[in-house]
């Protein structure tokens, strides 16, 4: 993109939703739709990021990566605000399912059940999962 | 490709991002500004480091929209301004104080 962007805004504003799905380390799915969700604000997109399954835990606070000899993202979710991205969903079941409460996430975060995320995704223009 | 400053040598990307963030120091700063065509004022250096606690903070380089925001909040909107980082970085804010300030290339600039 041109570094100088369009004070007035976007031409063309698009709902995208981003649906993560994996846990955060041990492939690459996770880091590579977190850039996706950064170019897209970055366009000033109507950006939607979703967190399901295992896709809970890339949110959670307190991640150790040395282990696995990658860096730790997570603190990159906390930047989302200031580029404007504050629709973060977590779905309710997928949540209880591992334990967590929000109190466990490193940012704030919307907790939907499956129906009313059913519901928000059928409102969507695209749709990434990884 | 690296860069040679102390005896020491400093591997970088094609485009002169540096390979790995924590072998950045002042002293390469200036001679990575050099190579830009820019000389250093305490206006620059404000912007790196603020560059560089933000990369600190979030792990990422900030794109340019966000940069211009996170300043303004900063140190107001004199400083928080698109023509403001032009003024310093002529080709390219994010681009140019990214490289010099050791961090990578910002999400997003292609």
């Amino acid at each position: 993109m041109e570094e100088e962007w369009d004070e007035d805004g976007p031409e063309v504003v698009k709902r995208f939703m981003y649906v993560n799905r994996k846990a955060p380390y041990g492939t690459v799915y996770a880091l590579e739709m977190l850039e996706k969700v950064l170019i897209a604000a970055a366009f000033e997109q109507d950006v939607h990021v979703v967190f399901m399954d295992d896709g809970v835990y890339q949110l959670k606070k307190e991640q150790e990566t040395k282990g696995v000899n990658m860096k730790n993202f997570s603190p990159t979710f906390r930047a989302l605000e200031g580029y404007d991205v504050e629709k973060l969903y977590v779905e309710k079941e997928s949540l209880e399912a591992r334990g967590l409460t929000v109190e466990d996430l490193v940012v704030p975060v919307e907790v939907l059940s499956s129906d009313d995320l059913k519901s928000l995704m059928s409102k969507q223009e695209v749709i990434l999962t990884a | 490709m690296a860069y040679e400053i102390g005896g020491e040598s400093i591997e970088h990307d094609e485009e002169g991002y540096l390979s790995d963030i924590n072998q950045w120091t002042p002293e390469l700063a200036g001679l990575l500004a050099k190579d830009e065509g820019i000389e250093m004022t305490d206006e620059h250096w404000e912007v790196i480091n603020f560059l560089r606690e933000y990369y600190e903070e979030y792990q990422i380089a900030p794109a340019i929209r966000v940069l211009v925001k996170a300043l303004k909040k900063k140190f107001g909107p004199e400083k928080g301004s698109n023509k403001y980082l032009y003024e310093l970085f002529p080709y390219g804010p994010a681009k140019q104080a990214c490289k010099v300030g050791g961090l990578p290339k910002p999400t997003g600039c292609i």
